[in-house]
C-alpha cells in the first residue's frame, strides 16, 4: 500500500539511472541517514558508541570491501585480516613519520598500502580459483603476521611490537569523544558505501559479476580476467585497509599484530556469507550479527538466568554465546542461504503486493 | 508467521530484563570491582584460578569485615577471551558504573589498549607482575599501576639467580642463554632488558619467538636442540608453558636448565607434564600454599559457607594467590584513600588512583593482613608506581612448587635509566608531557 512504485514515471535516464530509483527508498535511506547522524548521537551512551556502535561501523567497512571481493567478483579470500594490517601499519608510518601528517591523508595512504598489497598477493587469482585461492590468500595472512611481528621499522622500533596512537584530529577537531569518534567513522562508511554502490552498478562491477559467474564465458565476450580481478583485489583491500585503519587508530589506539589475526579473516568472511554475497546491504547485516550479536548474547544470558533466580557463571555465559552464535549460523545458512539481505529484499517484495498478496 | 510471534517476544522478554537489569545498579555505598577475566580459551587454566583469587578475596572482606570501613563492595565478571576487542568491551561497559573503582586488565594486550583510554577516563590500572614495563615512571604514566613487578625486573631477576647460581655474574661470560618467547608484547618486553644484561655481561642471547597461542613449539624446540643453550628462559602463559615443558622433555633439554616468568610458573603450566618437569624453576611474586592466614581466612569464610567461587583444593595456588594480592591492593588503596578523603565513604577512581600512589604496606600491615610469607612490604610514591621488585625463584618437584631461593631485588641501577628513557620517548611520541610536581598532591 505505502511501498509501491505505481505512478512514478521516468522520463530521462538520469531519473532511471539512479540509485534508489523509488520514491519510498530514498526517503527511507534519508531518514535512515538522519537517525544514524542527527537521533543515534542525541540518544546512544557512551558504551553503546565505544562498544557497539564504533565497530559496528568499522566492521561493516570492512566487509563491504570483502564483499566487493568475494561477493561481487567471487574470489574468495581469507587475508582480509592481513589487508586490515597492511592499512593500519601503513597508516601508522606515514602518520608517525611524516612530521604533521594529517588524519584522514594517512587513512587514504594506508588504504593505498593496503591496495598495492592485495594486488600483490591478488596475483595467484589469475591461476588459481574457489578454494584454491582460499589457500593462496592465507599465504597473506601469514605473511602480515610475520612482517609485523618481525621487521621492527615497521612498528617504529616499538621494543614490544605493540604500537599507539593519540590526539587525533581531523581539520582541527578532536577525534577523542565518542561522538566524535562515531561521526567519523560514519562518514567515512558512508561515502565509501556511495562509491562502492556506484562502482558496482556501473561498467566494472559488472565486469566484476561476470567474472563471477563464469569467466570463461565473461572472457569470450572481452572482459580481461587479469583487469577485472586484480581491480577488484585492489579496490576491495583499499577499502578494508581504511577499516583497517580506522580499528586500529579510533577504536583500539594501542594495538599488537594479533589483532589483525586469522581470526578477523574468518570473521569477515562469515560476515559477508551471513549478510549476503553481492549485497551492499548485506555487509551491514552481517556486520551487525557478528559484531553485535555475542556482545548481546553476552549481557542478556546472565539477565535471562537471572529472572529464574538462577546465577550463571561468565565461563558458561561464554560458552552458551559461543553455541548460541553457532547454532544461528548454522539454522541462517540453512533457512536462507543466499544471507541476511535476501531476507530483506523478501520483505521489500512482500511488502509491494501488502495487503493483497497474490 | 509463529517464528515471528517467537522473535517479537524474545525482543519483549530483552527489553524487559535489561530495564531490569540497569535499575538493580542504581545503589550507593556500594564501591565496585569490575572484573575482567577469561575463563575460556587457550589461557583458560591460568586465567581462572587468578579471577577465582580475585572474586574469592571480595567475598571474604564483605563476609569478615563487612566491606572497608561500611562500604560494601560489589563486583561483575566480564569474560575476555584474552581478546583485545572483547577487553576494551568489557572496560566500555563497565567503566560507568557507580562507584568503580580501578581495572585489573589481566592481559598485556587489553593493558596497552587501555592504557590509552585510562588517562580521559580518569580509571587507574593496576597490572601486577606484567603490562608495560616502563609504566613503573609514575611520573610519565599517571594512571597505570605495575605494582611489585614488571617483566623486566622479572627478567633481571632471572639473570641475577642464574648468575649467583653459578658463583658470580662474571661467570655468565661466554654462555648461551636462549629466551623462548610467546611472539606478543608480552613476551617481547623482557628482550631490551636482556639485551642490556648480555652487554654487561657477555653471554650471549638467542631469541627463539614462538607463535601464539603456543601449541606448536617443534620448530622452536629443533633450535634448541641445535644450538643446545646454557639455559633457556621461558617467557609463556596458558597453554604454551606446558606445551615447552613437553617440548624440552621430548627434546631432552635438562629442565633444571630451564627458567620461567611469573607467568610460566604456575601449577596448571606443570601439573600436566608432572614428573617430566621436575627441576623446573620459575620467578614467584608469591607463595602458593593454603597456609597463609589470609588464605585461612578465605576458607573459612568464603569457602566453608559454600560460597567460593572454584574448587577448594585450588584455593592457595600460585595464580590464585596472585589474583588475592591484587585484590587485596586494590582493596588498600581504597582504604589508604577514605584515610585522606572520608572514612565509610564511597571512593572515586580518582580517589583510588592517589590510594594506590600512596601505598605503604610493611610487615607489620602485611602480617596484620593475613600476607606474612606471601609477599615483601611494598610502598609506592608518586615517581615510582612499582612499590616493589622482590621475587623468589621456586622449582617444580613433580608435584607442587618448592621455593628454592631466597628474596632478590631487581637492579635499581639497571632498570632506572631504562626506564626513564623508555617513558620519555613514550611521551615524545605522543607529544606529552611529565606531570608536574605539584601534580603528585592531588
Amino acid at each position: 500500500m505505502f511501498y509501491r512504485e505505481n505512478g512514478q514515471f521516468k522520463t530521462s535516464y538520469v531519473a532511471d539511472q539512479q540509485i534508489f530509483p523509488i520514491v519510498q527508498d530514498r526517503l527511507v535511506i534519508l531518514l535512515l541517514l538522519a537517525v544514524a547522524f542527527v537521533a543515534t548521537p542525541l540518544l546512544a551512551s557512551d558504551y553503546t558508541f565505544r562498544a557497539i556502535l564504533i565497530p559496528f561501523l568499522i566492521m561493516s567497512l570492512a566487509a563491504l570491501g570483502v564483499n566487493v571481493l568475494v561477493g561481487y567478483c567471487g574470489q574468495i579470500s581469507l587475508g582480509s585480516g592481513a589487508f586490515m594490517a597492511v592499512g593500519a601499519y601503513g597508516a601508522y608510518n606515514f602518520f608517525v613519520r611524516v612530521p604533521d601528517m594529517p588524519l584522514i591523508p594517512a587513512l587514504i595512504l594506508g588504504g593505498l598500502c593496503a591496495t598495492f598489497f592485495g594486488i600483490l598477493f591478488g596475483l595467484p587469482s589469475l591461476r588459481v580459483k574457489g578454494l584454491y585461492l582460499a589457500v593462496a590468500t592465507l599465504a597473506a595472512q601469514f605473511f602480515s603476521d610475520w612482517m609485523f611481528l618481525r621487521i621492527k621499522w615497521l612498528t617504529n622500533d616499538s621494543p614490544s611490537g605493540s604500537i599507539s596512537v593519540s590526539e587525533l584530529q581531523v581539520f582541527g577537531l578532536s577525534i577523542d569523544s565518542a561522538q566524535s569518534k562515531y561521526w567519523f567513522c560514519l562518514g567515512i562508511l558512508v561515502v565509501m558505501a556511495l562509491l562502492t554502490k556506484n562502482l558496482v552498478r556501473g561498467a566494472i562491477g559488472r565486469e566484476w559479476m561476470a567474472i563471477r559467474d563464469m569467466d570463461v564465458a565473461a572472457a569470450v565476450i572481452g572482459i580481461r580476467p587479469m583487469y577485472a580481478k586484480l581491480s577488484a583485489f585492489a579496490v576491495s583491500s583499499f577499502i578494508i585497509g581504511v577499516a583497517g585503519a580506522l580499528w586500529a587508530f579510533v577504536h583500539l589506539g594501542a594495538w599488537e599484530p594479533a589483532a589483525f589475526s586469522v581470526d578477523i579473516s574468518f570473521r569477515l568472511l562469515f560476515m559477508v556469507i551471513i549478510g549476503g554475497l553481492g549485497s551492499i546491504m548485506g555487509a551491514f547485516f552481517g556486520a551487525a550479527f557478528i559484531v553485535v550479536l555475542p556482545i548481546l548474547l553476552n549481557q542478556f544470558l546472565p539477565a535471562l538466568f537471572g529472572l529464574f533466580g538462577v546465577e550463571i557463571s561468565t565461563a558458561d555465559v561464554s560458552h552458551a554465546e559461543l553455541m548460541i552464535f553457532g547454532g544461528l549460523i548454522v539454522w541462517f545458512l540453512i533457512v536462507e542461504p543466499h544471507g541476511l539481505a535476501k531476507l530483506w529484499s523478501t520483505a521489500k517484495q512482500k511488502l509491494r503486493v501488502w495487503p493483497f498478496p497474490y | 508467521m509463529k517464528l515471528s510471534k517467537l522473535v517479537i517476544a524474545a525482543a519483549v522478554v530483552a527489553a524487559g530484563t535489561t530495564s531490569l537489569a540497569t535499575g538493580a545498579f542504581a545503589q550507593a555505598k556500594e564501591q565496585f570491582f569490575p572484573l575482567l577475566s577469561y575463563r575460556t580459551g587457550p589461557y583458560a587454566p591460568n586465567g581462572t584460578p587468578w579471577a577465582n583469587g580475585k572474586q574469592d578475596y571480595l567475598k571474604m572482606i564483605n563476609a569478615r569485615d563487612g566491606g572497608i570501613n561500611g562500604v560494601k563492595l560489589t563486583y561483575e565478571e566480564c569474560e575476555t577471551g584474552y581478546a583485545t576487542d572483547r577487553g576494551v568491551e568489557c572496560y566500555e561497559r563497565l567503566k560507568s558504573r557507580p562507584g568503580v573503582t580501578l581495572f585489573d586488565p589481566q592481559s598485556t594486550g587489553i593493558t596497552f589498549a587501555l592504557t590509552e583510554k585510562a588517562p580521559a577516563d580518569k580509571m587507574p590500572l593496576i597490572t601486577l607482575g606484567y603490562g608495560l614495563s616502563v609504566s613503573q615512571d609514575g611520573m610519565a604514566f599517571k594512571w597505570n599501576f605495575p605494582l611489585m613487578g614488571s617483566y623486566w625486573t622479572g627478567a633481571d631477576i632471572l639473570i641475577q639467580h642464574i648468575g649467583k647460581s653459578l658463583g658470580g655474574l662474571d661467570k655468565l661470560k661466554g654462555k648461551k642463554v636462549a629466551l623462548v618467547y610467546h611472539d606478543s608484547p608480552f613476551g617481547k618486553e623482557p628482550i631490551p632488558l636482556l639485551q642490556e644484561r648480555s652487554k654487561m655481561h657477555g653471554f650471549d642471547l638467542q631469541l627463539l619467538p614462538v607463535t601464539a597461542p603456543g601449541v606448536e613449539q617443534k620448530a622452536t624446540w629443533l633450535q634448541v636442540r641445535q644450538s643446545r643453550p646454557d639455559y633457556v628462559l621461558l617467557w609463556g602463559w596458558g597453554v604454551m608453558n606446558s606445551t615447552a615443558l613437553k617440548e624440552a622433555q621430548a627434546t631432552g633439554y635438562p629442565r633444571d636448565k630451564m627458567y620461567g616468568v611469573w607467568w610460566a610458573g604456575a601449577e596448571p603450566d606443570a601439573k600436566d607434564v608432572g614428573d617430566g618437569a621436575k627441576g623446573y624453576h620459575a620467578l614467584a611474586l608469591n607463595s602458593s600454599s593454603q597456609q597463609p592466614k589470609v588464605i585461612q581466612e578465605i576458607l573459612k569464610h568464603v569457602h566453608a559457607k559454600g560460597q567460593g567461587t572454584g574448587p577448594k583444593d585450588e584455593v592457595g595456588s600460585v595464580l590464585y594467590t596472585r589474583g588475592v594480592i591484587i585484590q587485596m591492593l586494590g582493596v588498600e588503596a581504597v582504604r589508604r584513600a577514605q584515610e585522606r578523603y572520608g572514612k565509610g565513604k564511597v571512593m572515586t577512581s580518582e580517589q583510588v588512583r592517589w590510594g594506590l600512589e600512596n601505598l605503604a604496606l610493611d610487615q607489620k600491615r602485611l602480617d596484620a593482613l593475613g600476607f606474612t610469607d606471601v609477599m615483601r612490604p611494598l610502598s609506592t610514591s608518586c615517581a615510582d608506581h612499582m612499590g616493589s621488585t622482590w621475587a623468589r625463584v621456586h622449582t617444580w618437584d613433580g608435584k607442587k612448587w618448592n621455593m628454592s631461593s631466597d628474596w632478590y631485588q631487581a637492579d635499581e641501577q639497571i632498570i632506572k635509566p631504562m626506564v626513564k628513557a623508555g617513558a620519555d620517548k613514550y611521551l615524545s611520541d605522543k607529544k606529552m608531557t611529565r606531570r608536574a610536581a605539584n601534580d603528585c598532591q592531588s
